[in-house]
């Protein structure tokens, strides 16, 4: 830690601190500055949380309905089932995560093990890219090359794949791919020199080596990277929104276009009516993917605490 | 199972006149003071003007020596004098170094192993390596010794246990853990236990020469006295080759000596090779009777 | 289990099959190194290429427009502003906040509690801190939709990113330095800000173009915050920016290049959505490049600058 004592100013001989020292103005500043952050923790918990029980509260929809699967909000009879898009939800970030992991894995492997300095100079920079490219710009990508791409090649296979499910998680699985592979990047870095030489000493391969050594020595860090990538591709909106079809039924079919909880806020929001049944369900999904990456956080910290015991 | 003799140490004597307060060797019954074996048929590794750079930098110049079947070798030398870059070209562990790059012939049991058809693999099952540091795995006390073995494809349980109990018996560790080989962790043993089971591992791999780079040097003396004695048991079954800084370590425990130095173009290189007793009492050389008697490094 | 003198020699069976297993693994991890380069380099082609017909200086910087193909200068000079005002707010802020972090805090609950506050604030989705934003500073101050919302909305995640980046650089400095300062009599603020904060100076700097890459791509906070209303006609000229019909007004709607982006598509509105998306795409990719190179290049010239001088 970077904390060295005060020093109290001396004048002549007197001990005693003048009054400015002793009201430290920079370190109440500066601390205000950085408690700040938990005060807005606080805020936005409770504004979100205000407003996503309003659906209860100023509208009086039972807390069961909204967990039904018919999402209705205009048409007899009313419901604003939202299991269609917490569904979509699930299953959009589970299979990006799941085309995601080995790609990253093996590009933080890639980086760490097999990758000349030279190769990894060139390959690290092209990641810090794609974490700046912004996420409409993978939206308009998936939209205008991806689905194409998929719409056409695949009528063979006797069905049609466009906006669906698996366009939303392959734009996906792109976009979180920065952050798993850096993460785990991070933590095989981590893991001392010593148990590699260990193993290859005793007549191991590299790739034999990697399995049973290095990726159980970062397996706390490859997770927290896993987390953080699916709590990434679960919040995101715009570029989701861009390929998947925008249709709230149940999910049964990678195939099929769906919509998740952070695509129907952006198409909603703009049309409803502010204190209305059908705005107020959307502040309840907001709530709800708040909560999300808060247990997201949570879940982490508990695992690195766990990790550091072991 | 120890008898402690000043009688038997008249090798440290020569050394330093106040060996008097060097700690008792330590004889294994049975035994006789360490002698050279006399020189039979092919040695089991020997080096032909190996020359070892790091980029365009030489490293170590122009080093050929050999080292028969079931000896120890000591090599000794300030630091700097390329001993153990020297070393890891028995086990080719210096392939693991960007840049690095060794020239002339290495051997084992006459076989050239620099060759590009040699499995590096298979060499270093049959060259094993103890470190300086111990570094055991972050797995049970079992798992470690068995992890060579398995790596290999061994599966057979009864099998399997009979060797690690063999190997953690022959690196004197067996008695020390034997109720708890399979929950306990590798980590959680004591620096010279931990350096023992290092050894354990090594042996289970069934090598036939065990390079050892400072295998004492962490390690508090009383573990160290016990690492030495378990290498002149070894030496029994297996070839050793010890880098150690340590002169009356190397005095103790090795059959054959080989003083290193660093040279003016900060290469190391051999200065001399001889039977332990005779380097360290006779020596042919006056830099290697300098450093033996303490006048540097 | 194996006897003595037995061939070294790679065909050898067992080693034969475990080294063939480690071939293709390092076959395969080349490949994916190759795949990410492969894909950038793909990207950025497929956007020149579909720029070609219609980048131009006028598409850059002309108004949108509802009949023709319209430029998009109104949303770059947004986009521009917006990360303007934001890093306004969000630096300060973030530099005071790290300095605490790295200077003044404790081995305690507060700390502990502000690093969660820190993670917790950074892992919200960009939806939902526009939401946040929509009642906190488009309803409750009555302001509507507003660039100063928007900015506001932004220092939500920025300040986290900020103070941590701040936090850092500061750490990164020597504790030699501080010691000689405080053996000279100096107080600690004196320390931080005489000697610790400039020779963090780099890695700060370095942190604000990080950041700033992220603000001027994002979008989701802003579709509700800043609006989505389609900007023409701004009368540079104006420069009372107290008048919201200013362009130099922080209290008027501000749609930034990355909404427009979203917005045309999802109006489908026109024959041009294909251009305008590509162009605007292209423009941004290309301010995301300038970012990651002007950052690692002013960095290395600061470090530099800092160590050799």
């Amino acid at each position: 830690m970077a904390v060295v004592g005060d020093a109290p100013v001396l004048t002549g001989l007197c001990v005693r601190p003048a009054f400015r020292d002793r009201l430290d103005l920079p370190r109440r500043v500066v601390f205000l500055a950085a408690l700040s952050m938990v005060g807005i923790v606080f805020i936005l918990l409770g504004f979100i949380a205000w407003q996503g029980v309003q659906l209860f509260v100023q509208n009086g929809v039972p807390i069961s309905s909204v967990l039904s699967p018919t999402w209705s909000p205009e048409d007899a009879p009313v419901s604003f089932g939202i299991l269609p898009f917490v569904l979509a939800t699930i299953g959009v970030t589970g299979v990006a995560v799941l085309i995601s992991t080995p790609l990253s894995v093996g590009l933080a492997l890639f980086l760490s093990e097999v990758a000349p300095r030279r190769a990894r100079e060139i390959v690290q920079p092209a990641l810090e890219i794609f974490v700046g490219i912004p996420s409409v710009v993978w939206g308009w990508l998936g939209l205008t090359i991806l689905v194409p791409i998929l719409a056409t090649n695949f009528r063979w296979l006797g069905f049609t794949v466009g906006f669906s499910w698996f366009a939303g998680s392959v734009v996906l699985s792109i976009m979180i791919l920065p952050t798993i592979t850096t993460i785990t990047y991070d933590a095989f870095r981590a893991v001392p020199q010593e148990l590699r030489t260990g193993s290859l000493a005793l007549g191991t391969t590299r790739w034999q080596m990697i399995r049973h050594i290095l990726l159980p020595a970062a397996r706390a860090g490859t997770l927290t990277a896993i987390v953080l990538g699916m709590t990434r591709a679960a919040g995101e909106a715009l570029a989701v929104q861009m390929v998947i079809g925008n249709r709230p039924t149940i999910p049964t079919s990678l195939t099929q276009p769906v919509t998740t909880l952070t695509s129907q806020i952006t198409l909603d929001m703009g049309n409803t009516v502010f204190g209305a049944p059908d705005n107020n369900v959307l502040w309840t999904m907001g709530l709800i993917l708040l909560l999300i990456s808060m247990l997201s956080v949570i879940l982490i910290r508990a695992m690195n605490r766990s990790g550091k015991r072991a | 199972m120890t008898t402690t003799t000043r009688e038997d140490a008249p090798l440290l004597d020569a050394i330093d006149p106040a060996a008097a307060t060097l700690p008792p060797r330590i004889v294994v019954a049975g035994a006789e003071a360490p002698t050279a074996p006399a020189a039979t048929g092919t040695p089991k590794v020997d080096a032909e003007n190996v020359s070892i750079y790091y980029g365009a930098k030489l490293a170590v110049r122009d080093v050929t020596l050999h080292v028969p079947e079931r000896s120890i070798l000591a090599l000794i030398g300030p630091s700097g004098s390329g001993k153990s870059t020297f070393l890891r070209c028995f086990n080719r562990m210096n392939d693991l170094i960007p840049g690095a790059r060794v020239t002339g012939q290495v051997r084992l049991d006459g076989e050239a192993l620099m060759d590009a058809d040699v499995s590096v693999v298979e060499l270093r099952r049959r060259v094993g390596m103890v470190f300086q540091r111990p570094n055991p795995f972050p797995m049970s006390i079992y798992d470690n010794v068995a992890y060579g073995p398995r790596r290999r494809g061994a599966s057979n349980r009864v099998e399997m246990d009979e060797l690690v109990e063999r190997s953690l018996t022959r690196a004197a560790l067996w008695n020390e853990v034997k109720d708890d080989i399979h929950k306990k962790s590798g980590l959680s043993l004591s620096g010279g236990q931990q350096q023992r089971l290092c050894i354990a591992r090594v042996l289970a791999t069934e090598p036939e020469v065990i390079l050892m780079d400072e295998p004492a040097s962490a390690l508090d003396p009383i573990s160290t006295l016990r690492v030495e004695e378990l290498m002149r048991e070894l030496r029994e079954t297996y070839t050793i080759i010890i880098v150690t800084h340590n002169m009356q370590q190397a005095a103790r425990v090795s059959d054959r000596t080989a003083f290193f130095n660093m040279g003016e173009d900060r290469a190391g290189y051999l200065v001399e090779l001889d039977d332990t007793r005779t380097l360290f009492t006779n020596p042919k050389n006056q830099l290697t009777e300098d450093y033996v008697s303490g006048r540097f490094g | 289990m194996t006897a003595a003198g037995q061939s070294q020699r790679k065909s050898s069976g067992r080693a034969g099959r475990t080294i063939v297993a480690d071939r293709v693994a390092t076959a395969v991890l080349w490949g994916l190194g190759a795949f990410v380069l492969l894909l950038l380099g793909g990207i950025i082609v497929h956007f020149v290429l579909a720029s070609i017909g219609f980048m131009s200086l006028s598409f850059v910087f002309g108004d949108p427009s509802e009949s023709a193909l319209g430029g998009v200068g109104p949303l770059l000079f947004n986009s521009v502003y917006m990360l303007v005002l934001a890093m306004l707010i969000a630096v300060p802020l973030g530099i005071l906040a790290g300095i605490y972090m790295s200077e003044y805090a404790g081995d305690n609950r507060v700390t502990d509690s502000i690093r969660f506050a820190e993670e917790a604030i950074s892992s919200v989705p960009s939806i939902v801190v526009g939401l946040f934003g929509l009642i906190a500073f488009v309803n409750l101050t009555h302001w509507g939709f507003t660039a100063m919302g928007g900015a506001l909305a932004l220092t939500l995640f920025n300040l986290p990113l900020m103070a941590r980046l701040c936090e850092q650089a500061l750490r990164a400095v020597p504790a030699d330095e501080r010691s000689a300062s405080l053996a000279l009599g100096a107080t600690k603020w004196q320390t931080i800000r005489h000697v610790v904060l400039p020779l963090a100076i780099p890695g700060i700097v370095t942190g604000i173009i990080l950041t700033a890459g992220r603000v001027f791509g994002e979008a989701a906070a802003l579709l509700f915050t800043a609006g989505i209303s389609t900007p023409t006609g701004y009368n540079f000229a104006n420069l009372n920016i107290f008048d919201h019909n200013s362009p130099w007004s922080p209290f008027r709607p501000a749609t930034t290049l990355s909404v427009y982006i979203w917005k045309t598509n999802s109006e489908g509105l026109g024959s041009f959505v294909q251009q305008i998306g590509d162009g605007a795409s292209a423009l941004l990719l290309a301010t995301v490049l300038i970012f990651n190179v002007g950052a690692r290049f002013l960095g290395r010239i600061l470090t530099r600058r800092l160590t050799a001088a």
